[in-house]
């Protein structure tokens, strides 16, 4: 126990990350619109009710004459004003409980209602502890894989697909949508829709693990041409730089262990267990929203992980600092 | 009625001393297989292929060409085979580098079963670890440069926990998967033999 | 059989001393059965815990002070945090409820003893082993790490390798033993061992409270008992209950632990409410305010409290009508909580106030709960929950909820009690002094978390990036955990001061009209030297005013006819009280402690072996039956007895 005190820091980042929003009272969609909504209306129901019981003990603690252990208890007083002021009390209570039921209800339905006409179609598969997410297509070429960041256009709905590679996790968007657990063998949906453009924040919410702190993602909304921009680039597999540098880190790429666990589409590098690197270039961080994605943080996270996220399933790799630098340089000529 | 068991106190504090002794064991035994030691930069060495396959033939003397510089690290027991995250650790690089797809669960489908007591190549740490990392002829391929030394004694460990090889508290439970056979925690232990090499396909 | 008599001989009170005191010295300490040395252990033990559960929680909040804080790393973190839930809820919350309960409840119904003492003692002994085990496997980093819920696949053996969630899973076992057993002797006792004349509607309110909670306790913990044992069977001998690919369902544990675990917040609430009523009553000067309405919603929230589990599995694919079920059920558990506390403020508002540290505590929570019930509401919401499912919001919830509803009642009972535990009264300006810190304290920590769970910080978390922006008010919520642990130092400097040279406090430093400062304080082996006849809610103030009315007090004022030279009590009827019969209970013995010691042995064995099951009842057989052997005292017949008492 003492010996695991002596952690590494964990991530002294040297750039800092991309700023995103993360507010459940900030929404940039009809969902998370309709729940800080609801939320307004409970806040201020129950904002009322607790103000009155609170001026009522006051007033009570003010008005009642002061006793000591002495004062013979009074056994008969029953007051009729006060019987109907505590029926009256709990007949408003649950008049109020029944309307926020009413519209807590209500506010479900209109959840449930999203128009999914022409809707996006992500599948996203929790792992411990990133996630990946595949774009859908009716024309198999244009299917692809990305991890970690998640493009969609503004104004039109998202169907997501969530499921599960090993324990139960919790995708959660507050700036968009309420959040909904994946767990293995069952698999769930979540509808949201973005209508102002930007950077939402996203983490698993569900305690899925050592890295269950550092598992976050960025979606990004777009306008729809930018988005379109997008999709075209993630379609293409890798760049094929012709700079000596690039070509040797994609050597020890293929030659080393990265590619056990890697898949850089292009390339003979298949291996599906970590995030799809065909355009990691292309992604604003890096290790599951944890480090900013420059070449310095890149060469720490791929030398020794575990200083970073202890417990991550990436290992450390052990190489000459060329190897290493055609590695990062590779990786990074990789939009 | 229990006082009067106070009289054979002296007798029994040489019980309770063996009861403490024995609890202190326990205890020992459970630090080493608790252990998260996650992989540090030394540990990352990725090994390179010194050998080639040819070299490497069944039924071959017990100190067979390459073994002596593959034995286990002096911790390996602890590191590794005692301890629980180790040997779960190595469950999952054998499902995540494919050695299922030949070796399946542990039965053996086209590549030789690793949970009877049958070991074509030697069953001692040393004898896996060089298996796995240069490979054998007819088909198992070598992993050199591939997995890191860490992963290499893990997967070792775990391998050898589907013959029962482990303590029970350390080897791993049943997986969140289809279950072929026992888990590895409940399986007799079997007594490894040499055996002869396969018969060569025609 | 029950007749008024001021001459009653002083031997008596000595006799009852010598038939109902445990045997003395150390090896006497191992066989005591008397509800007050087993319950001041209990209580002793729930607040040891209590402290371990504090300091853990401090460690974590140092460690979430700043961003990306290094001092403890995710292995450490994920035990300290599972440690910290699962110490609270099943090592205290729980269990310093039944404590308080196996101290005062007799006393408060105007009994000898505690129904089946013995068992009572081996609760105990159960209890305790189960929260060492738990203990010294952290202490050797086999912690539990799978958070105090377990949720599986994360606790299951393919992600939780090693034995640290079985020792939890054991641990459950431990506890829930334990609190089953101590249920069932709490109902037997309110049932069948109150004072002649205590009617059911008569009984005091702490003992509703307790009766209510005891029965929750029967239907909810099968349910996790259940669930861990299957765990265990998953993890041990390989079973298939929560692996999707082999038919099982990771949602059945969440099921099985939430139809539990929601029963349980009320387990923790229920008796809070009743230390509440004792309190307002005693420190407004009058009778709790609508007595019928307050039982009746003690036990509506009993019932209701099964209905509102799904509300912790809103964001799993459940059916949406479902939800919307369970959405209705969890806001309308917040009706009968309201209508108690209109009662109190009607009470309040009708009393004259003796406004002492036990009454700030009490008045505290009408600031803490009612704002913990209010964002309950907020959960209890499908939409609102999805939001702040698993965030801080959470973390300040349940806590604003259980330290309202639970741990402010609880100082309460401790500053209005302590006199009748030692006989000494607590200090008045360390209490307050105590009472400010830990009120201020437990806002400036808990309350800034409502906002960083909008902000989007989710639980469990060892870690957090200083670009998430958490940085500024998880610091000023370590800091008010500065405040929190002073006012524990106080709380604890007060007691340790006031055992030995607080002021003395004779039988009834409060004034208050229940039985259990009908007797000496602390109260003797017997609890009463002579048995009470109860005619009325609050029997001293009732005497008080019979005697200021009438000249005298009512009539009969005791009962007659109970053996004091063995250990012979009054049984009585479930409904009116009526003396029904006069059982003898067991003497003193050691076999509870040998037979939870092989019990021990047993679950320990078995978290290593399913053979520990076999081998290890072979022992627990043998401690029981001796435990259950006919004694050359016991055989002595009933006719004997009566001679024998009549002689004397």
């Amino acid at each position: 126990m003492v010996a695991l005190m002596a952690w590494e820091n964990p991530s002294p980042a040297d750039a800092a990350l991309p700023t995103a929003a993360h507010n459940a009272l900030a929404p940039a969609g009809p969902q998370a619109a309709h729940i800080a909504g609801l939320w307004y209306l409970i806040v201020g129901v129950c904002g009322i009710v607790f103000t009155l019981v609170l001026l009522a003990v006051l007033y009570a603690i003010w008005r009642a004459p002061r006793a000591t252990e002495t004062t013979p208890a009074a056994l008969h007083d029953d007051n009729p004003r006060i019987r109907r002021s505590v029926v009256w009390a709990v007949i408003v209570s649950t008049a109020l409980l029944i309307l926020l039921t009413v519209a807590s209800i209500a506010t479900d339905r209109v959840l449930a209602g999203l128009s999914l006409t022409d809707a996006i179609h992500i599948d996203i598969t929790a792992h411990q502890w990133w996630w990946e997410a595949r774009y859908d297509d009716a024309q198999p070429s244009n299917r692809f894989t990305t991890a970690n960041e998640i493009h969609i256009p503004v104004g039109k709905p998202v169907i997501l697909t969530l499921k599960s590679d090993d324990v139960i996790h919790s995708l959660w968007v507050p700036n968009l949508a309420g959040k909904k657990d994946l767990i293995p063998g069952r698999t769930a949906t979540l509808t949201l829709q973005a209508d102002r453009e930007g950077d939402y924040r996203g983490q698993c919410a569900e305690f899925c693990g050592y890295q269950h702190s550092y598992m976050a993602f960025l979606l990004r909304a777009d306008v729809p041409a930018r988005y379109q921009a997008w999709l075209e680039a993630q379609r293409q597999p890798a760049a094929q730089s012709a700079a000596a540098l690039e070509s040797r880190g994609r050597q020890v790429f293929l030659g080393g262990n990265c590619a056990m666990c890697h898949a850089i589409e292009g390339t003979g590098a298949g291996g599906r267990h970590g995030p799809d690197l065909t355009h990691l270039a292309s992604r604003e961080s890096i290790a599951a929203g944890t480090l900013a994605n420059t070449p310095e943080n890149l060469a720490r996270w791929i030398s020794d992980p575990q200083a970073i996220k202890p417990g991550a399933n990436m290992p450390p790799t052990d190489l000459p600092p060329d190897d290493l630098q055609a590695l990062v340089a590779y990786l990074s000529s990789l939009p | 009625m229990c006082l009067r068991c106070l009289k054979y106190l002296p007798g029994m504090g040489r019980v309770l001393a063996g009861f403490a002794g024995l609890c202190l064991a326990i205890a020992l035994s459970g630090c080493e297989r608790e252990q998260r030691a996650f992989p540090q930069p030394a540990d990352a060495k990725l090994m390179p292929q010194t050998l080639r396959q040819s070299e490497l033939q069944p039924g071959q003397p017990a100190q067979p060409v390459g073994r002596g510089e593959h034995l286990p690290p002096p911790d390996y027991q602890a590191k590794y085979e005692n301890n629980a995250y180790a040997v779960s650790q190595g469950r999952r690089l054998y499902r995540w580098f494919n050695c299922n797809g030949c070796h399946a669960n542990g039965g053996g489908d086209i590549g030789p079963p690793l949970m009877d007591d049958r070991w074509i190549y030697g069953g001692e740490p040393a004898d896996i670890y060089t298996s796995i990392l240069h490979g054998r002829p007819n088909g198992m391929p070598s992993f050199a440069g591939h997995i890191t030394e860490d992963q290499l004694w893990q997967i070792v460990a775990y391998v050898r926990s589907m013959s029962g090889q482990l303590r029970i508290d350390t080897a791993p439970s049943r997986s969140d998967n289809l279950q072929p056979a026992e888990p590895e925690s409940r399986r007799e232990r079997q007594d490894m033999r040499q055996s002869a090499p396969p018969k060569e396909h025609s | 059989m029950q007749k008024h008599n001021a001459h009653q001989p002083l031997d008596q009170a000595a006799q009852l001393e010598q038939t109902w005191r445990d045997p003395p010295g150390l090896p006497g300490w191992f066989a005591a059965i008397n509800h007050k040395s087993i319950g001041k252990r209990f209580i002793y033990t729930t607040f040891l815990f209590f402290f371990l559960g504090v300091a853990i929680a401090g460690v974590m909040r140092l460690q979430l002070a700043v961003p990306q804080n290094s001092l403890i790393g995710p292995d450490l973190y994920n035990q300290l945090f599972t440690m910290h839930g699962s110490t609270m809820m099943f090592l205290f919350a729980v269990p310093v409820m039944q404590a308080m309960a196996v101290y005062f409840v007799p006393l408060m119904i105007g009994a000898r003893s505690i129904a089946f003492p013995r068992l009572n003692a081996f609760a105990y002994w159960v209890y305790l082993f189960g929260g060492l085990m738990l203990y010294g496997a952290f202490l050797l980093n086999t912690g539990p790490d799978a958070g105090w819920f377990g949720y599986v696949p994360l606790a299951g053996a393919d992600y939780s390798p090693g034995k640290r969630v079985d020792f939890w899973a054991q641990m459950i076992t431990f506890t829930e033993l334990s609190a089953l057993l101590e249920a069932v002797i709490l109902i037997t006792t309110v049932f069948k061992l109150r004072a002649p004349g205590m009617s059911l509607n008569r009984i005091p309110l702490f003992v509703w409270s307790m009766l209510v909670t005891s029965f929750m306790v029967v239907f909810a913990m099968p349910a996790v008992m259940l669930g861990s044992t299957a765990l265990l069977l998953d993890r041990l001998v390989g079973t298939h209950f929560y692996n999707p690919a082999e038919g099982g369902d990771a949602l059945l544990w969440q099921h099985l632990f939430w139809f539990f675990g929601h029963p349980e917040v009320y387990l923790i609430f229920i008796p809070g409410l009743g230390f509440l009523s004792s309190i307002i009553a005693t420190f407004a000067r009058r009778p709790i305010y609508g007595y019928p309405a307050m039982v009746l919603s003690l036990i509506t929230t009993g019932f209701l409290s099964f209905g509102l589990w799904v509300h912790h599995m809103f964001a799993t694919n459940l059916p949406e009508l479902g939800k919307s079920f369970f959405t209705a059920a969890s806001m309308m558990i917040a009706i009968p909580s309201a209508v108690q506390i209109y009662c109190w403020i009607a009470t309040l508002w009708t009393g004259r106030l003796n406004l002492k540290t036990p009454l700030l505590f009490a008045l505290a929570f009408f600031f803490i709960l009612v704002l913990g019930g209010m964002t309950g509401l907020m959960l209890a919401s499908v939409p609102l929950d999805l939001q702040v499912h698993d965030t801080y919001f959470v973390v300040a919830h349940l806590h604003y909820v259980l330290l309202g509803g639970a741990i402010f009642p609880l100082f309460g009972a401790v500053y209005y009690w302590f006199p009748k535990l030692t006989g000494r009264l607590l200090d008045e300006r360390l209490g307050r002094l105590q009472f400010w810190l830990f009120f201020i304290g437990f806002n400036v920590t808990f309350f800034p978390m409502h906002q960083l769970g909008i902000q989007g910080m989710p639980r469990r978390i060892y870690a957090y990036a200083a670009e998430t922006g958490w940085g500024p008010l998880n610091f000023i919520a370590s800091c008010g955990t500065l405040l929190i642990v002073a006012s524990l130092a106080c709380f604890l400097a007060n007691i340790l001061r006031s055992r030995r040279s607080g002021m003395a406090a004779g039988d009834n430093p409060w004034g208050a009209g229940t039985l259990e400062w009908a007797t000496a304080s602390p109260p003797p082996a017997a609890n009463f030297i002579r048995l009470p006849v109860v005619h009325g809610q609050e029997p001293l103030w009732d005497m008080q005013r019979h005697l200021s009315e009438h000249g005298q007090i009512p009539s009969p004022s005791y009962v007659e006819g109970v053996a004091a030279n063995f250990r012979q009590v009054l049984a009585t009827t479930p409904l009116d009280a009526c003396p029904d019969s006069r059982p003898q209970f067991p003497e003193p013995s050691y076999w509870p402690f040998l037979c939870a010691l092989a019990t021990t042995g047993l679950f320990i064995g078995s978290i290593f072996t399913p053979w520990a099951v076999v081998w290890g009842s072979l022992p627990v057989a043998c401690a029981m039956i001796a435990w259950f052997w006919p004694r050359h005292v016991d055989r002595v017949t009933h006719a004997e007895q009566e001679y024998r008492s009549d002689g004397a």
